[in-house]
């Protein structure tokens, strides 16, 4: 067995990977609560994202941290012009379409990055990627402190925001009837497209602060999705507290079977509670209201 | 069944094999053959993907999980086992069928279905890949590979060309055998389910039997294109057979051919493979470049013909149909038509 103190380490690191994933759940399960849509491209724009982090920095020097305030608005932007402009007149409505659209679009963007950037694996290097803080007897990586507390910082902005302002309560309206909600004037389209925006502005701040301690490869999204969509199940599909539940559990449950399993074996951890879920609890365990 | 229907339905399989059965007497190219043998195995792992999905409506994103079992078992009961080639390669697609029926029985038994189902294919099939990378019987990380030693009896064949045959028989057989599914009572109750599961089930359709059983057949011809890799290849490892290339491209043939018609995977898998190769051939060795051609065309069908090239044909073809006599013949037959009570 381990020393409590590495278990403990491997906890806290894994809530701190937890929140990360959290936070790229979040833009997911946003979409899916307001969309009713499993959006596929979802990895392919971390992945985005991710390289974006890494040109700012080797052209034009840019820190990624300060790499958050070109990103965020410009994958808002982007986010907003693929939904208006690809998947909605694409997709005529239809759910799997919707998935087959997305899909294609994952497809494209993975293999772009690869023609542009080929399949090595890259990564950013900061003054500060490998220093430390001590809490008590533990060391914990700066930048993994920060990406944990950025990460729910922004998932507490996002929830505010939808709580908040008027935007948020159209959309939290066309979640729940869009019917109803184009009836009071509300333009359904611009919503969905504001909300694809919103998902892809999360993933682009989750690279922002994945960026100092990761790496990154054209396929690099793929892992982080199939643990995302585990997040969004587990935390019941649109719910935004589930999750960031969701997403700190999976985070130690990864971090544990990593511990205990081996890295590879690992992984299959993530894959049974995902599957196990979908099959005895469709609606998440945290319950959540549709 | 009678003669006209023998005719309309049968007759034009057997004319498309024989015509493509034509072919390596003209063509002597090692690298044709070779993209050709490829282009029909993944028509046949898309084929039983067009089962499930075209004609059942389930849309799976891990088809993978039935290619890599069928690739798996071809390769280790040879190796590790010292089974006859095609003893492995019947198990299986024995052990595709299984595998289809035991994830078909937990997935669908539990109401999943949309976009819930195919996120849950798709992690059988991750889950699969790692165990695969993993465990020792399975080469692991390093893969396994069956020794070369050519001969008909060890499903080894010198030339390309028999390797062609074998899997255009195999794939003839498969174009039969969905034929007589969309004309059988069990094809009209998977329409049936795909169109409206409630009301099928109101009619009496048992929905869960239908969609095993389809899930079944779709793991078994899924299967048997992996076993049909592993003897052409000669050697797997876990992202070959397990990997999420095999399952998007067997989705990706059939939508670009036409989902849920007999011929709409073949069609499909021949379509975007050539304009791969002309991509590849126009851009140069551009990585990826391939794929983000499947993407667009993807996207493109999606949004602008939803039945894929076989609709786009059955379109031209009543249009000039109807510019001469009408006949009901010529009136393209729908996926599936309700066969009159027996």
């Amino acid at each position: 067995m381990f020393s409590p103190d590495i278990v403990l380490t491997a906890t806290i690191n894994g809530l701190m990977t937890g929140a990360v994933y959290a936070l790229i759940a979040l833009g997911l399960t946003l979409v899916y609560g307001v969309l009713h849509i499993i959006n596929f491209a979802h990895g392919a724009t971390l992945t985005a994202a991710m390289f974006g982090v890494l040109v700012l920095h080797q052209a034009l020097g840019l820190d990624p941290y300060l790499a958050i305030l070109v990103l965020t608005p410009l994958f808002f932007a982007v986010g907003y012009a693929v939904q208006r402009l690809v998947i909605g007149p694409a997709s005529h409505g239809e759910d799997v379409n919707i998935l087959l659209v997305t899909l294609g679009l994952a497809i494209i963007i993975e293999n772009a990055l690869l023609g542009i950037f080929r399949s090595d694996t890259r990564s950013v290097d900061t003054p500060y990627g490998f220093s430390v803080i001590e809490v008590g007897d533990l060391f914990l990586s700066t930048p993994r402190v920060i990406a944990f507390f950025g990460s729910i910082a922004v998932a507490g902005l996002l929830w505010l925001a939808l709580a908040r302002t008027d935007t948020g309560k159209a959309i939290r309206a066309v979640a729940k009837e869009k019917t109803g909600a184009a009836l009071v004037g509300i333009d359904v389209r611009h919503v969905y497209a504001v909300t694809f925006g919103l998902g892809a502005a999360c993933v682009a701040i989750a690279a922002c602060l994945l960026m100092p301690t990761f790496y990154v490869n054209p396929r690099v999204g793929g892992a982080f999705v199939l643990v995302a969509f585990t997040i969004v199940v587990l935390g019941g599909m649109g719910s935004i507290p589930g999750a960031l539940l969701g997403g700190l559990f999976i985070g130690v449950v990864e971090s544990l079977s990593g511990l205990y399993l081996g890295e590879s074996l690992g992984q299959i951890g993530i894959f049974l509670i995902f599957i196990l879920v979908l099959l005895f609890r469709p609606t998440g365990l945290f319950g959540a209201k549709a | 069944m009678n003669a006209r229907d023998l005719a309309t339905g049968f007759a034009p399989i057997l004319l498309v094999v024989a015509l493509l059965a034509l072919v390596p007497l003209f063509v002597s190219s090692n690298t044709v053959l070779n993209f050709l043998v490829f282009t029909l195995i993944i028509a046949l792992a898309a084929q039983g993907w067009n089962l499930l999905a075209g004609y059942g409506g389930q849309f799976s994103f891990g088809h993978a999980a039935f290619f890599g079992t069928g690739a798996y078992a071809a390769a280790i009961l040879q190796v590790n086992l010292g089974l006859n080639a095609y003893v492995a390669f019947l198990v299986g697609i024995g052990l595709g069928a299984l595998v289809g029926f035991v994830i078909g029985y937990l997935s669908f038994r539990s109401g999943l279905r949309g976009s819930y189902f195919a996120l849950v294919t798709l992690a059988f099939a991750e889950v699969l890949r790692i165990l695969a990378n993993s465990a020792g019987f399975t080469g692991g990380a390093a893969g396994i590979l069956i020794p070369l030693e050519v001969s008909a009896w060890n499903f080894q064949f010198e030339s390309r060309a028999a390797y062609y045959w074998v899997a255009l028989a195999l794939v003839g057989a498969v174009l039969v055998l969905v034929r007589a599914i969309e004309r059988a009572r069990f094809g009209a109750q998977l329409v049936a389910v795909r169109e409206n599961e409630a009301a099928a089930r109101a009619l009496g359709v048992d929905a869960l039997a239908v969609k095993l059983k389809a899930i079944a057949i779709s793991g078994a011809i899924t299967a048997a294109a992996g076993g049909l890799y592993a003897q052409y290849f000669l050697y797997l490892d876990a992202l070959i057979a397990y990997g999420p290339w095999i399952s998007i491209e067997a989705l990706l043939a059939p939508i670009v051919g036409g989902l849920g018609t007999v011929f709409g995977p073949l069609v499909g898998a021949l379509a975007l493979h050539g304009l791969s190769e002309g991509s590849k051939m126009f851009t140069g060795e551009i990585p990826g470049i391939d794929l983000v051609v499947f993407g667009v065309v993807l996207i493109l069908v999606v949004a602008f013909t939803p039945d894929g090239i076989m609709g786009v044909l059955g379109r031209l073809r009543r249009r000039l149909a109807g510019s001469t006599a009408k006949s009901t013949a010529n009136a393209a037959p729908l996926p599936a038509r309700e066969e009159p009570a027996a």
